[in-house]
């Protein structure tokens, strides 16, 4: 049966709920970063780097049959895992329902009270560019 | 402190590694220090704050908290000019704040002595009013140097667009000091100013302030020097080091935020047009021609901060209190331990001269410098991250920042053997 965005985000939450620490909850999230599929640093362009953000993150957006597709990369393994977190998520499905999706699980993950509000600000921003890329493929 | 070093000997400690580093052994007692300022009591996620971030903004004490609080509560009035009680009063402290910096800074005379709002302020104040006099043409030249923060930058640099004169950049060794070779060639009878900071905000640098302004006098060029980060940590001495302009922050020294200082000779300051216009800074005001005041006050437009000079001098009178040569050999006895403790660790470049003063920069390869400041700051460390607003010196040695612990009086070498483990845990996560 498929799962459902909602499932998804419900998933991650309830697997950093098992974290006792602040130490297992930014490993998971930096092991999550590591588990991202490779982006080739060919795809390292200016026009893909998401600005605003303190260290350097590279996000790439297509479609395919009807499906969203992301890669994404960073110097920082932070700020690649919190990516991966929405690719997670957002990866495989439809334009509409990334444009549509509620993605404030990110407020319940309890990591964003921990974050610089730089670094806060810049999980907002991938979100945006994440939706944004949607738009472009919903439009296609 | 997170099963962190227990130590049952920290003076013991303290004493053997001033005989290893050879150094002067400083009497002061950072413990007892601690206890004046409120602030570094606290846990932070769980932790006790480790403030090492210094070199951003120092905390401040008790007797600088209490200073602005009893000018609010005692003798708040607008100064100069009043009839009343306070106002003489509030007039009578502002200005004895004022000798107070003259005397620390071994100026000639309080009348040197400028209030701005900080180092930036006093840069801008100075540019500005370069700008205004007749001492620039096009063609002329500027020369700073690649250890600059932007404050020390980014005024000259529009001061050299509006008059078509050259922006010229002593460059930095790979040790982080200042090429002095490159310096004297780059010295011609077309430089006007030479400005530099005394020690590097980045990497602690210290520059050697006292020859760049000998050879800068001996063609007749104007000197500034940004004491933003030598005023906490060093003695400086006006008469010895012989510079036009000489510019500090309170906020660096244990004084408050939005008050700053920029020395400059006599003589420059009644040559020298005013910046800005308003009231405090005029003689006589007619609609056909307005005559200006003397300096200090020509350069000092509107209601000054006056409880933030109040409170500045309260700063250093506490630094005096605490003798800076003390402070200047305990800070250096934390610094050489923080370089030795840092240096044994896999990966780690530290960057600058083995000599330096507030700061220690660094970067462990193929790691995030914000990647561990996140790591550290979950663990108590306050450490700062980024490119320090030194964007062309990064850029000198090819990265895009660096993690920076810069030192207090207030600092112990217990934090500093806690950085080492805290660092160690955080480079295993992210390994």
């Amino acid at each position: 049966m498929r799962v459902t965005i909602t499932e998804k985000q419900q998933e991650l939450l309830d697997d950093l709920d098992l974290f006792q620490d602040w130490t297992e909850r930014y490993e998971y999230v930096i092991g999550l970063g590591k588990k991202l599929q490779p982006m080739d640093p060919n795809l390292h362009t200016s026009d893909r780097l998401i600005k605003g953000c303190q260290s350097q993150v590279w996000l790439d957006s297509s479609s395919k049959d009807g499906k969203m597709s992301y890669l994404a990369d960073s110097d920082s393994v932070i700020t690649k895992g919190m990516i991966a977190l929405f690719v997670r998520v957002l990866d495989g499905e439809s334009p509409e329902t990334v444009l549509t999706a509620d993605l404030s699980f990110i407020d319940k993950t309890g990591l964003k009270e921990h974050l610089a509000p730089t670094r806060a600000n810049a999980l907002t921003l991938m979100a945006a560019e994440m939706k944004k890329g949607a738009l472009e493929a919903s439009q296609q | 402190m997170e099963g962190f070093f227990i130590f049952t000997d920290l003076p013991g400690l303290a004493r053997s590694l001033e005989r290893h580093y050879r150094l002067r052994v400083s009497t002061l007692d950072p413990y007892k220090l601690r206890s004046e300022f409120p602030i570094l009591h606290q846990e932070i996620n769980g932790n006790p704050l480790v403030y090492l971030d210094n070199a951003a903004t120092s905390q401040k004490p008790l007797a600088v908290l209490n200073s602005s609080r009893d000018y609010y509560e005692k003798i708040n009035s607008n100064i100069h000019r009043g009839v009343h009680r306070l106002s003489q009063a509030a007039t009578a402290a502002h200005e004895s704040a004022r000798q107070t910096i003259a005397s620390h800074l071994n100026a000639n005379r309080p009348e040197e002595i400028i209030f701005t709002s900080g180092t930036t302020d006093s840069v801008n104040l100075v540019a500005s009013s370069l700008g205004r006099s007749n001492r620039f043409k096009a063609g002329d030249e500027i020369i700073i140097s690649g250890l600059e923060h932007h404050s020390n930058t980014v005024p000259w640099q529009m001061l050299c667009e509006r008059l078509g004169i050259t922006l010229k950049v002593i460059p930095v060794l790979d040790n982080g000091t200042l090429d002095l070779e490159a310096y004297d060639s780059l010295i011609t009878e077309r430089t006007k100013l030479v400005s530099v900071n005394h020690v590097s905000n980045a990497f602690g640098t210290v520059n050697n302030v006292t020859h760049i302004c000998s050879q800068a006098r001996k063609i007749g060029a104007l000197t500034f020097i940004d004491g933003a980060q030598s005023i906490p940590h060093l003695n400086v001495d006006l008469e010895s080091i012989d510079c036009d302009f000489y510019a500090f922050s309170g906020h660096k020294v244990y004084g408050p935020t939005g008050i700053g200082i920029l020395f400059g000779k006599h003589e420059l300051l009644c040559e020298l047009p005013p910046w800005r216009g308003g009231g405090e800074m005029i003689k006589e005001v007619t609609f056909e021609k307005t005559t200006y005041n003397d300096p200090p006050f020509k350069f000092e437009a509107g209601t000054p901060n006056i409880e933030g000079g109040i409170a500045l001098a309260t700063a250093l009178d506490f630094v005096n209190n605490l003798v800076i040569s003390e402070i200047t050999d305990h800070e250096s006895l934390l610094i050489k331990r923080a370089a030795e403790i840092l240096g044994e660790l896999e990966g780690i470049t530290i960057y600058g001269p083995d000599d330096r003063a507030g700061a220690l920069s660094f970067n462990f390869e193929g790691i995030h410098h914000y990647d561990l400041g996140t790591l550290l700051d979950q663990m108590g460390f306050a450490l700062r991250t980024g490119h320090h607003c030194c964007q062309p010196l990064m850029s000198r040695f090819g990265i895009t920042g660096t993690l920076r612990a810069s030192f207090a009086a207030y600092n112990t070498l217990e934090e500093v053997e806690s950085l080492g483990e805290a660092l160690k845990k955080a480079l295993m996560m992210l390994r």
